[in-house]
């Protein structure tokens, strides 16, 4: 298993508010990554300095072994595809297409074009012209297209309806199929994209709060649900991430332990259920989140 | 994928399984590649490849390199017989627990299974 990037014990701070906090993980090279969290969660913060657009206060960022801030070398290496990607004013959809062509040594001209056509984006109108979705397609065509060795996709598709969307998924599983690559997607619509990855980064606050496999995710978290007592007998000793009742039922996220723990769920006269992606992010960051105050919003500090 | 149905690459595994018991894929023809599977159930292609790899395991698949995995002669029994041994756990064993529930007993749930064989 080799990294495509590391980051060691980084921290990143912008005037008194910490968005990384002494974080250190990795890219798998050739994984379909999925960056996950809350906003303000740090996401952003994290593709920003695996694409040179930082520097963290302290600890170590590499890609391709070496440091990518102002790293040509790299820079043509990573594809960045940001939410609210800026072009300059009088920039056609064919002109991004050209700059992009020049930026990426591994374009493939061949799916800009066809990309260009399934998505029925109009090549010659000016980029600012173009719809939210529209506008978000051309990042996706960018994206997929420059086939870049790491492909970063900041929650690629503000204002994309859900036909696009499918599309998107589509053409990267079959893109990626044809030419494995490393691939970060960094998005809310967790339940739309959990079949998709291989690996999930969650991050919370600044600190990783999951870094595992999407497989064994899968059988990470029990959603058992009974009367009260019952969920209460076997919730005894275990991880309650999340609980909810109604009346005298309720229904508890619980962490697994043991592939046994099912059958005990059962035996204590309680529906077990299992725990989607969505639902675990959900209830882990709930879990941790501090009681009294909202997290602070990034995106206003980091201006 | 469906969400109850346990780990993906299992669930691949059974898909292409129940193609080989049913007769949709015979022995010696070529099984699904693992990029065809990716991308009719939209999963990663890494997930399609661990699920086509656990049936090379067990002997149901074998690889021709350059080529693409075929179903091996024998497959079909070979699950059949794994299937039938499971058959008790997977499905008499819900039936029970929920007739002793509902306090059904033995004779009433043979007399409904005999029904249920004339009805059809």
């Amino acid at each position: 298993m080799t990294a495509a990037a590391t980051l060691d014990d980084v921290t990143m701070r912008f005037r008194g508010h910490t968005a990384l906090d002494g974080i250190t993980t990795e890219l798998r090279q050739d994984c379909i990554t999925g960056l996950l969290g809350r906003n303000g969660a740090g996401k952003t913060t994290l593709m920003q300095l695996l694409t040179g657009h930082r520097v963290p206060t302290s600890g170590r960022v590499r890609v391709f072994g070496v440091d990518p801030y102002e790293a040509d070398s790299v820079l043509q290496r990573v594809c960045f595809v940001k939410e609210s990607q800026r072009y300059p004013d009088h920039f056609r959809v064919c002109d991004v297409l050209t700059a992009a062509r020049m930026l990426y040594p591994d374009w493939d001209d061949d799916l800009a074009t066809q990309l260009v056509g399934e998505f029925d984006l109009p090549r010659r109108r000016a980029v600012k012209k173009l719809s939210r979705g529209m506008t978000s397609m051309v990042g996706i065509v960018v994206g997929l297209a420059s086939r870049a060795p790491i492909t970063f996709f900041d929650e690629p598709y503000l204002g994309l309806d859900a036909v696009a969307r499918q599309q998107f998924y589509d053409r990267l599983i079959a893109d990626w199929s044809e030419q494995p690559r490393t691939i970060v997607l960094s998005t809310h619509l967790i339940e739309e994209i959990g079949d998709l990855l291989e690996h999930v980064l969650l991050v919370d606050r600044g600190r990783v709060l999951l870094d595992e496999d999407a497989e064994s995710l899968r059988d990470r978290a029990l959603t058992v649900s009974g009367q009260i007592p019952a969920v209460a007998a076997f919730t005894a000793g275990r991880r309650v991430l999340h609980s909810d009742a109604l009346g005298s039922f309720t229904r508890a996220v619980v962490e697994v332990h043991s592939a046994t723990d099912r059958d005990e769920a059962s035996r204590h006269g309680l529906t077990p259920e299992p725990t989607s992606l969505q639902q675990l992010v959900v209830a882990l960051s709930r879990a941790t989140a501090p009681t009294t105050t909202a997290p602070d919003d990034l995106e206003g500090v980091s201006r | 994928m469906n969400e109850d149905g346990g780990p993906i690459f299992r669930q691949i595994a059974a898909q292409v399984e129940n193609a080989i018991v049913d007769g949709s894929l015979p022995e010696e023809s070529q099984a699904p590649s693992t990029n065809e599977l990716a991308a009719f159930h939209r999963i990663n292609p890494a997930t399609a490849a661990k699920g086509l790899n656990r049936l090379v395991d067990d002997g149901v698949l074998h690889k021709r390199r350059g080529v693409g995995m075929f179903v091996a002669t024998g497959a079909r029994d070979q699950l059949l017989k794994r299937r039938r041994s499971e058959f008790a756990d997977q499905y008499l064993e819900p039936l029970l627990t929920e007739a002793a529930k509902l306090g059904i007993s033995g004779a009433e749930i043979s007399t409904m299974i005999a029904e249920r064989r004339g009805a059809r």
